[in-house]
């Protein structure tokens, strides 16, 4: 609200923006209407960081294709105007050597555009930068890895991996997420286009953002800052849902694993397979002696969508062939293969599709 | 005005160089301290590099014309990205505009060479060292225990990815040497295009009455006095830290990644606008000549130069408004880089002043010069929208921002680089570059060009990150980049009619004459191609159009400067 009273007193200010008042309704229009359809869409904000940047945007892209238009079609006449005629006398034209008068006009007008835009600018910085945490925030810790995210709920005693859960957010009563972001390696980047701007995750680092969907679904992302070999497969899912499914959903996450195995031999021996081999070096199955943290957490992994950091959809076959040889469906991917036969690779994928 | 008139008889324009004989060719290349055959020299080499990461960013796009391709490995693409930004930066832009600056700096004042002509050559084999270094790390990149691999780690190389923990193997040593030298190489330039255009103007030009050519070349390398050392600095660092245990970047060990970018990016700014303030020098020259009309407001034009050299060293960060700096860190830089676009825009206005009124004639050169003059509006205002930080937020490291500096760098210094080959071709070689061909050339690329980088922008809007050598369907990416390879393969079309232009004019072109373009500024003032010293007799000139004063005496410049 603040943006649009600020515009309009600007608008007052400076006549020549009454112009792109008038183009700015026709680029929301068709920015929307080229654009639409895409999960990933920045002109189709869904949580208060994106809509003030897609307010901020509508108006630097009504300043500039002002400019574009006045600036473009000046040129333009200028070169059809003045173009060399086959009838021409031959003379050269006027030498005309420059005037201080038009010169200082074009120098201070854009000196008036330039103030105007920092100020709108400026406003939207600290409105996103330094807005303050309420009490009911949600608080996430968020650490970027080759190749996947991993969540951390600090007050909650929640840790999960890739797949982002958050309660929406009221407008009245606003419980928005808080994201501490740091790395366990190298600078990650995490961006969900219709939520927020990108955030780096940055080693050694704590960066903070937040974000406050007030409507349920799940947002799409991905790493935004090249980080080896398979930056193009981290992929980043944010589920925003109702409190009472939140809710749950945490309940759900605070229990430890599923150790209720019986009247499956085959995940029990996959169990015994899973603790013997390297697996828990790097993976964490709670309630086990699995406590390794270099991978993701195991502990619930039969309740993600997708696997991998997203581009694998989460079913026993995709399972099964990803412990297999990680790096066939995602070369580069730092899990090794543990080259284990096929009744071995059967019971582990039997065992870890048990982990709801 | 009577020595204006003597100094035409004293130049010997009917005797122009001959061409060697073949046997003496490549000796006499190697050890020239000519600045001209040097200035080729840059120029070849950097065509050369052209082809190359061209031919890079081909296979690129062939990779994402279609999600989830397997055209090339993962490991390939992040190879092929770094190769292409690096050699496109440091072993084509930015040779082959110091090419044409020590080609053409000491013919348009006046002088027979640069003011220091064995370092002209060093600083040319340095940097072309650089570049032979840069590639062969395909052979060499894992040293002589396994295969081979080129870099991988971007073209401005974040750490802590470069450290030998996520790096292994001696690749990134091999971007990081070639770098450091290309970058002694670039220094050693440009304090000798200093050294020529404060020490050794001829007689009558003054400061104010050297050619704008000159100013911005001036300026484009006092930047890099400032701005090469701390890429320099940050590459031996980098090496410290990758073999002597120094934890600059060393996150692990308490270094800082953000460090290395503010180092990185206080070089990789005003890199830009050391590569584009060149391309403006182009323009001050093409634009009025073609428009026959001198050029508007010579006094801004210098002003305007010095002021983006001053205030483009202070925008780096606006590379760095995700990397969490806090509200006021971003604030200034973003009112930094918004005002970057003042002076700037004095330019743009300056040269549509010089063409109003004027009777411009479309030949090859001008055409590429109003494509200039139309992408570079475009990519200046997509600058401005990055500028705004909280719009950066969601275009920074997205292909938008690839479809903008492709347009600044593409769009705005190619197209005037192209238009520099035509203009300044006769004067090299002696022979006019086919106009047929030129026509075929321009039109092919303009239209690849814009199929390519205005659909590039949307993905980028759309959510697309950079540097992905993959992608998920269903994302509403595939039709765009469908159709920005398209554009690809149409402007390698064009390019390769160029080269073949270059080739079939210096065999079959129309013989040029000293003066082609009836133009104004000294280097038309000599045969083409000049003699090695160029003039026989040192000129004194009265104003900033010497050959317009002698071909106009009725009317001479110097009675209204």
């Amino acid at each position: 609200m603040n943006y649009f009273q600020l515009k309009t007193r600007l608008t007052v200010q400076i006549p020549a923006n009454l112009l792109t008042a008038a183009l700015k309704g026709f680029l929301v229009l068709s920015a929307q209407a080229l654009l639409a359809g895409s999960p990933t869409n920045i002109f189709d904000p869904a949580a208060t960081p994106a809509r003030s940047i897609f307010g901020l945007s509508m108006l630097v892209l009504s300043v500039t294709l002002a400019i574009f238009l006045i600036v473009g079609g000046l040129l333009l006449y200028a070169l059809i105007r003045f173009r060399h005629r086959s009838s021409d006398s031959g003379h050269e034209p006027a030498q005309i050597y420059g005037s201080n008068q038009i010169e200082l006009s074009w120098t201070v007008i854009p000196i008036l555009i330039v103030v105007m835009l920092f100020l709108s600018t400026t406003r939207v910085i600290w409105q996103t930068e330094a807005a303050p945490k309420p009490a009911s925030a949600v608080d996430v810790t968020v650490i970027g890895h080759q190749f996947w995210w991993e969540y951390r709920y600090p007050k909650l005693g929640v840790v999960t991996a890739n797949e982002l859960h958050i309660p929406i957010s009221n407008p009245q009563k606003p419980s928005p997420a808080f994201l501490e972001m740091s790395s366990a390696d190298v600078a990650h980047s995490f961006w969900i286009p219709r939520l927020a701007g990108k955030t780096d995750l940055i080693p050694n680092r704590v960066n903070t953002m937040w974000i406050d969907p007030p409507v349920a679904g799940l947002y799409l992302g991905q790493c935004a800052q090249y980080c080896g070999t398979q930056h193009a497969k981290m992929l980043l899912r944010v589920y925003a849902e109702s409190p009472e499914n939140f809710t749950a959903w945490v309940k759900q996450q605070q229990q430890p694993a599923n150790s209720d195995l019986s009247g499956n031999p085959l995940a029990e021996e996959g169990r015994a397979i899973f603790l013997r081999n390297a697996c828990t070096s790097c993976h964490t199955v709670s309630g086990t002696s699995a406590t390794g943290r270099f991978g993701p957490d195991l502990t619930h992994l039969a309740s993600r969508d997708t696997i991998a950091s997203g581009p694998i959809e989460n079913t026993p076959q995709n399972l099964r062939k990803w412990i297999d040889d990680p790096n066939i469906m995602k070369p580069g991917s730092l899990m090794p293969s543990m080259h284990l036969n096929d009744h071995d690779l059967d019971a582990i994928t039997a065992y870890l599709a048990m982990l709801h | 005005m009577a020595n204006a008139t003597t100094t035409l008889e004293a130049i010997d324009l009917n005797s122009p160089a001959a061409r060697p004989p073949r046997a003496s060719v490549i000796y006499e290349w190697l050890t020239t301290v000519d600045h001209k055959k040097i200035g080729l020299m840059y120029i070849v080499y950097a065509l050369l590099f052209l082809v190359v990461a061209g031919a890079q960013a081909l296979v690129m796009r062939i990779q994402l014309a279609v999600p989830n391709n397997h055209f090339v490995s993962p490991q390939v693409f992040n190879r092929l990205f770094t190769m292409h930004g690096t050699t496109m930066i440091f072993f084509v832009a930015v040779p082959v505009l110091f090419g044409f600056g020590n080609y053409l700096i000491p013919l348009m004042i006046g002088a027979r060479d640069m003011a220091f002509p064995r370092l002209n050559a060093f600083s040319f084999w340095l940097s072309a060292f650089g570049g032979f270094l840069l590639y062969l790390s395909y052979i060499a990149g894992n040293g002589l225990y396994g295969a081979g691999s080129a870099p991988d780690v971007g073209w401005f190389a974040y750490a802590p990815l470069t450290a030998k923990v996520f790096s292994p193997g001696h690749s990134t040593d091999y971007w990081t040497l070639s770098v450091l030298l290309s970058g002694i190489g670039t220094t050693g330039t440009a304090i000798n295009i200093v050294a020529t255009a404060f020490c050794m103007r001829c007689k009558g030009m003054t400061l104010t009455r050297m050619p704008l050519f000159v100013w911005l070349y001036l300026v484009a390398s006092c930047m890099v006095f400032v701005v090469v050392s701390p890429l320099s600095a940050a590459q031996i660092m980098l090496c410290l830290d990758r073999y002597l245990g120094s934890h600059f970047f060393d996150t692990q060990a308490g270094g800082s990644a953000v460090l290395w970018m503010h180092f990185f990016w206080i070089f990789g700014h005003p890199e830009v606008y050391i590569l584009i303030l060149p391309t403006f020098a182009f323009m001050n020259e093409i634009i009025p000549v073609f428009s026959r009309k001198a050029i508007f407001g010579y006094p801004a034009m210098v002003a305007a130069s010095v002021g983006i050299g001053f205030v483009s060293l202070s925008v780096w960060a606006h590379h760095m408004f995700t990397v969490g700096m806090g509200p006021a860190g971003n604030t200034f830089f973003v009112f930094a880089t918004m005002v970057v676009s003042v002076p700037t825009g004095i330019k743009m206005f300056n040269w549509l002043a010089t063409i109003w009124g004027g009777k411009v004639i479309y030949q090859v050169p001008m055409m590429f010069a109003v494509g200039f003059l139309f992408q570079f509006l475009m990519a200046g205002l997509t600058g401005i929208m990055l500028s705004a930080a909280p719009f950066d937020w969601q275009l920074s490291a997205s292909y938008f921002v690839v479809a903008h500096f492709h347009y600044v760098i593409v769009g705005g210094i190619l197209f005037s680089l192209f238009a520099a080959f035509y203009y300044w071709y006769p004067k090299m070689t002696g022979r006019m570059m086919s106009e047929r061909l030129g026509k075929w050339h321009f039109w092919l690329f303009i239209i690849g060009f814009h199929i390519t980088f205005d659909f590039m922008h949307i993905p980028g809007l759309l959510g697309m990150p950079r540097r992905v050598y993959t992608y998920e369907a269903g994302r509403g990416w595939e039709v765009w980049n469908l159709i920005v390879g398209i554009g690809a393969i149409i402007q390698t079309i064009a390019t390769l009619i160029f080269v073949y232009n270059l080739i079939y004019s210096y065999f079959r072109g129309k013989i040029a004459g000293p003066d082609p373009w009836d133009a104004w500024t000294l280097e038309w003032a000599t045969a083409s191609p000049p003699q090695p010293y160029n003039f026989a007799v040192e000129p004194t000139i009265t104003s900033r159009r010497p050959l317009w004063d002698l071909k106009h005496p009725e009317d001479p410049d110097s009675s209204y400067e």
